[in-house]
């Protein structure tokens, strides 16, 4: 046991390369013969992974889902943010500039209506549940922007420990929910073309939940979702500190 | 020699990464600004232009391609590993706040996508939708 302890914990990323590879296969082989490829295989493995999560988050008290599990800690390595923004630069490559101008003006708009309303969505649900200080107000709505904003306004505007905990569990609801839901909903908002893909990243925001959710849909369509994406996590550390705090400040 | 294209992705991240947070200091802001996005736009501007055709065909661009296969791997690793137990533990308003958030910002996907298209492609969609 120490052995194979040993073993894996010294290969942990070539251990995630078979071990993603085999759940990858099983995902495909479940959507072809359950499903008859109705559901996405991607969308299975991505449920499968979010699953393995959760165990492992609750088996070793940790937040990194199943990386803290020291055998699978290459999980953690191949899944985090290096590799997986890495990769996404790369399905940049053979995107047409033609397709990207096409929807510049509505993917910029998207990120700063998306950005303002998720947080006052956020910020409304807080009100609701009796919230009235603006600094945890301006937190939780921050936190439904994405989990990143969430602790970023929260520290900037001195809200607690515990309103910035909930504000990264409303980002990581929201990012799991885009995960899961995004194939779901695909074709009833219309998401099979460059453009409204570019403004689903926009809208959406959390950088995982896009790239997952669209890797579930088309993978075609990450490039332009995952472009508008990323600025979003930005804007929504430039706005929530500053203007949107302001106007929650004015108004409570 | 693939890696040529693998540098070309690296320098493309790198760069990118690196503009985002010299936006992020001079906004004041604590994140780094867009720095993939900056980073995937260089590397749509390089493939499209004849300067680095060395290091983007053939066997150079198959080093990019292969990064751009294992996205899907990576996204299922990068599922395995979020804090899903925390979010579960939220409790009901954090549950709230971010279903509320992505139903609503779904909802406004084909709003939004209509900026930018000439008339006629609204009318089609009208049509298609009756």
């Amino acid at each position: 046991m120490d052995l194979i302890q040993a073993v894996f914990v010294r290969n942990n990323l070539i251990v995630a390369f078979a071990l993603i590879g085999v759940t990858i296969w099983i995902s495909y082989y479940l959507a072809e013969k359950l499903t008859q490829g109705r559901i996405h295989g991607s969308a299975i493995a991505i449920s499968l992974g979010l699953l393995a999560a959760y165990f492992g988050g609750v088996a070793s008290g940790g937040s990194a889902g199943v990386a803290d599990i020291a055998m699978l800690g290459g999980i953690g390595l191949m899944g985090g943010g290096m590799m997986r923004d890495f990769a996404i630069v790369a399905t940049a490559f053979g995107v047409h500039l033609n397709e990207l101008k096409k929807a510049g003006l509505a993917g910029v708009i998207s990120i700063f209506a998306g950005v303002i309303v998720s947080f006052i969505v956020g910020a409304g649900i807080s009100v609701m549940f009796g919230y009235t200080d603006p600094a945890e107000i301006t937190t939780i709505g921050a936190g439904a922007v994405t989990y990143i904003v969430g602790p970023v306004t929260g520290e900037a505007v001195g809200a607690s420990n515990e309103v910035i905990t909930l504000s990264v569990a409303a980002g990581l609801v929201k990012s799991i929910l885009v995960m899961i839901g995004t194939p779901l909903v695909a074709r009833t908002i219309g998401l099979d073309n460059p453009q409204s893909a570019m403004v689903f990243g926009g809208l959406m925001g959390t950088t995982s939940g896009v790239a997952a959710g669209l890797a579930a849909t088309d993978p075609k369509l990450v490039p332009y979702g995952a472009m508008t994406a990323t600025f979003y996590t930005g804007v929504g550390c430039l706005l929530g500190p500053s203007i949107l705090f302001f106007i929650v400040s004015a108004m409570f | 020699m693939i890696v040529y294209g693998v540098a070309l992705l690296s320098g493309c991240l790198v760069s990118g990464m690196l503009i985002g947070e010299a936006l992020g200091v001079l906004l004041n802001v604590d994140a780094n600004l867009g720095g993939v996005g900056i980073a995937m736009l260089f590397l749509v501007f390089a493939s499209n232009s004849e300067m680095f055709k060395s290091l983007t065909d053939g066997a150079a661009g198959d080093g990019i391609k292969f990064w751009s296969a294992m996205y899907i791997p990576i996204v299922v690793a990068m599922a395995a590993r979020q804090d899903v137990a925390a979010a579960v533990d939220g409790g009901i308003l954090a549950l709230l706040a971010g279903v509320a958030a992505v139903v609503v910002s779904f909802a406004l996907v084909p709003v939004l996508s209509r900026i930018g298209k000439d008339s006629r492609v609204s009318q089609d969609d009208r049509q298609g939708a009756s």
